[in-house]
């Protein structure tokens, strides 16, 4: 039986391989999809009278919707709290908001490319890291928060390593970390959607969030990107 | 003219949040301060039995020769109970202000159990900037 990848067993022990966790007969008081039995039809002419369903909608209709702060940051607090329950740690509470992040993040990077490209005559995908980087700060950032980001930065000490700078993360806005936490950053969740679109574009690395206040802005969060080494040499080909 | 202090009460009586502002009235040791709160919540109780026309809310301002008590009792049982000098025009006002900033930095804060001791910098921040020094 296939290991399922690590990044996708979160928090049920179950294997992605079992259907019936899957099947929407099965009754689960779980899961509540409207109109479960319509996944099975075939796609084409819906019968009048049943509503599409969600997958069936045109992708581009809600382009630019926006979703509430509100009911986001009580989801999200809810999230912490869950997770935070069944932790040993700091360090282990970031990386599972790294993880939660991380399945937010493949769909992130195929919708954003998807709306961005298909319109186009001449579809492309980054391939040099540089231009992925910038394009995650305006693009990724504005696809989730609604503006890009405030500042990329290169370390001077380490050549693999380059950070994303968010002045008032949206995800942070109303959390605050008690005095013995503070080393936590909630951006760990943004920081795994980063990485699902680094992974996504073929240059892994490792993402992590730092809480970096300043006077001005207390909430200051730097999002460290630590390349792989196979990206490193592939750059150096591709010089 | 000016704001003297706030309480946060919950909705089974116990203190959550209390904070001076401008100097007016006595200080009390925090173990008074919980026990009037407790005291208000079951005034706030058996005032809202006491209208002669029905079904009322409980009291809304109490005034004394120096001061004004204004009560804000949300849908959720919580009171918000500000003090401030007869002057003080304000006060419902500032009272909606607290509660949307209770609402944003507290409870939509992982790290706040309900119904307890409120510890958020968030919301110590967002009431300085919204009350200040409780002087004009």
């Amino acid at each position: 039986m296939q290991q399922p990848h690590p990044r996708f067993s979160v928090l049920s022990g179950s294997s992605l391989s079992s259907a019936e966790h899957l099947s929407p007969t099965a009754s689960s008081t779980r899961f509540s999809l409207p109109s479960a039995t319509s996944i099975n039809t075939a796609l084409g002419t819906p019968k009048p009278g049943v509503r599409p369903n969600i997958y069936d909608r045109n992708l581009n209709k809600t382009r630019t919707s926006e979703v509430s702060a509100s009911a986001f940051a009580f989801l999200f607090s809810e999230v912490v709290q869950y997770t935070q329950k069944r932790v040993s740690g700091i360090n282990d509470l970031e990386r599972r908001l790294n993880t939660l992040g991380y399945r937010a993040g493949t769909r992130v990077l195929e919708l954003m490319v998807w709306r961005a490209e298909s319109s186009s005559k001449a579809p492309k995908r980054e391939i040099r890291f540089l231009p992925a980087l910038m394009s995650i700060h305006t693009q990724v950032w504005r696809a989730v928060f609604g503006r890009p980001a405030d500042a990329i930065e290169k370390s001077v000490e380490n050549e693999d390593e380059y950070m994303i700078i968010d002045n008032d993360p949206p995800i942070e806005r109303h959390i605050s970390v008690p005095k013995d936490m503070n080393q936590l950053s909630c951006s760990s969740f943004t920081a795994g959607i980063v990485e699902a679109v680094l992974d996504g574009l073929g240059l892994p690395a490792r993402v992590t969030a730092h809480h970096t206040p300043t006077q001005q802005f207390p909430s200051r969060t730097t999002i460290l990107i630590k390349l792989d080494k196979s990206v490193l040499e592939r750059e150096e080909i591709l010089k | 003219m000016a704001i003297f202090s706030l309480w946060v009460i919950n909705k089974a009586g116990g203190l959550v949040y209390q904070r001076n502002f401008a100097d007016g009235l006595a200080q009390l040791t925090s173990n008074e301060y919980l026990v009037l709160a407790g005291t208000l919540h079951g005034i706030h109780a058996i005032t809202s039995r006491l209208s002669p026309t029905g079904s009322s809310s409980g009291a809304q301002v109490i005034e004394g020769e120096t001061f004004k008590m204004t009560i804000l009792l949300t849908a959720t049982g919580t009171k918000f109970v500000l003090l401030t000098s007869l002057a003080e025009a304000t006060a419902d006002l500032v009272l909606q202000r607290v509660y949307e900033a209770y609402a944003d930095a507290v409870m939509k804060n992982p790290f706040h159990t309900p119904e307890m001791p409120v510890r958020s910098e968030g919301f110590d921040t967002r009431i300085t900037s919204l009350i200040g020094t409780g002087q004009p």
